[in-house]
Parts: structure tokens; sequence; C-alpha cells
């Protein structure tokens, strides 16, 4: 197997997905803390985020339905969920959950439920893109890991 | 100014953080930085953990917090005899400049924006040894 070249094709994986704003330099944060210790801390992180974010995305979609106009409840978990965006570098859901948390501040419930599909959406197309982008890292072994995209 | 001698093992820090994902990054961090670490989930439960080992060098806690904020921990930190000399820093993804001062005014050690850097994790390092 061409390791070498799976390995290109990550780092262009994680370039396109710098160049398009889904991440920030926050992931790289997370990928610079691997070592022999901890080979694959960044995807162990990844998978612990989308498992969490999953459960906040659930509580604020209970929150919607049954605390109708309840800002400062669907801001606080919406807090929540933009900091672990935060923390791995997941700049467009971050976006996107800001967006939200400006509509709660208005009082916009219409706002507030379009903003809350985009993040849905922005969910599921990073899911989509860094589980690829891992099952690449893994095919192409222990090397393939922490390059920075030419930013 | 004396200066605080390293302890032969590597400092104890506790980091409180309601979030899985943040605590698993600011575990990785302090530990790639040769820090001892424990981590809990709660104000409540760091008290606890507190309340049974004591060697804790370091507290590192998120402000906003569920049931006890970071800021009601450092209260009751630097209220309580045993455990008032343990550095507490304060993390928060708001950069407030009156949480910062209400912090620090109730003897926050630091105020960390998240998501933290392995350079203020580094700058962390540094004060505890020339306390």
């Amino acid at each position: 197997m061409d390791y070498s070249n799976l390995r290109r094709q990550a780092a262009s994986m994680k370039k396109s997905l710098f160049d398009q704003g889904y991440l920030d330099e926050q992931f790289c944060q997370v990928e610079d803390l691997q070592d022999e210790a901890s080979p694959n801390f960044a995807e162990e992180v990844i998978t612990l985020f989308f498992k969490d974010s999953a459960r906040l995305i659930s509580n604020i979609e209970q929150a919607l339905e049954k605390y109708p106009k309840d800002f400062n409840k669907w801001d606080a978990y919406m807090q929540q969920l933009k900091g672990s965006c935060s923390s791995i570098g997941a700049s467009r859901m971050k976006s996107e959950c800001m967006s939200f948390r400006e509509f709660c501040g208005q009082g916009n419930v219409e706002g507030c439920m379009k903003s809350f599909q985009k993040v849905k959406r922005e969910h599921g197309v990073l899911r989509q893109k860094l589980e690829a982008y891992f099952q690449l890292l893994r095919q192409a072994g222990p090397a393939g890991a922490a390059t920075r995209p030419g930013m | 100014m004396s200066t605080m001698a390293v302890p032969p093992e590597p400092p104890h820090v506790l980091a409180v953080d309601d979030s899985i994902v943040d605590r698993a990054v600011i575990s990785r961090l302090l530990r790639s930085s040769k820090y001892q670490v424990t981590t809990v989930d709660s104000g409540k439960r760091a008290l606890e953990f507190l309340s049974l080992d004591s060697n804790v060098h370091m507290i590192i806690t998120d402000y906003c917090m569920p049931e006890m904020s970071g800021y009601d921990l450092l209260k009751r930190v630097k209220e309580t005899a045993e455990l008032r000399e343990i550095p507490v820093v304060i993390m928060s993804s708001e950069n407030s400049p009156a949480r910062i001062r209400m912090c620090l005014e109730e003897g926050a050690e630091d105020f960390l924006i998240k998501p933290v850097r392995p350079s203020d994790v580094s700058r962390l390092c540094s004060r505890l040894i020339t306390r």
C-alpha cells in the first residue's frame, strides 16, 4: 500500500477542511497534544466531541419544544455546545452556535429555529468529513498525523 | 523572596469542568506538561475530592458550570483554612473584564480564556514553581 500517498491525501483533506472554514487552528493544537503515550488523542477527543455534541443537540431540541420562548435556557444549552466546538476547532459549527445565541439575545424565535437547523447541518457535515479524515489517517499509519495545513 | 521547592513528584492539579471534551483536552495539556492530573465534573465533586486528598498543588476550574460555578468554588476554597493556599485558576470562554476582575479580587491566581493554550499552561507552571 502506498502509505506516503495516503498521508498526502490526509494532509490535503485537512487543508481543505481549513480552507472551507470547517476547522480552525485549535484543531491543530489538539493534534499537537498527541505523542507516543497518546498517539490517537485527537481522534479520541473528536469521537468524544461527537458523542457529547449529539447529546447537547438533543437537549436543545427538547428545550425548544418543552420550553417555548425560554431564551435563557436555550442560550445556556447552546453555550455548552459552542464551548465544545471551540475546544476542538469546529469553526463553522461554533459560528452557527453564536448566531443562535444572538437570536436568543434578540428574542427571535424564528431566527433561533433556523439557526438551530444550521447547527445540526454543520454537525452532520463535520462528522462525515472528520470520520473520513481519521479513516485515512488510520490507513496511512502512525506517521500520518499532526501536519499543519499551509495557513 | 523565598521560592517554593519543587515537589519531588509531579505537581498535582485538580481540573474541574462539566464538559467531558474540555476535561479531556485540559487533562492532556496538563499531563503533557508533566503534571499529575485529577479531573472532576463539578464544583461539588471538587470539594469532595479535596476533603479526601488535600495534596493538590493547583485547581483549574471552568467558570460556567451548573449548580456551583467556578467562582463559587473559588470562594469556597478561599474560605476554607485547609484549602485557601491552593492556587485556583479560572477558565472561561467569555472574555468578560467584569468577570475577570471579580475572580482575581476573590483570589484567583489567573484567569484563562478558553480554549486554553500550551503557553498558558507553561506560564502557570513557572508561576507555581516560583510562588
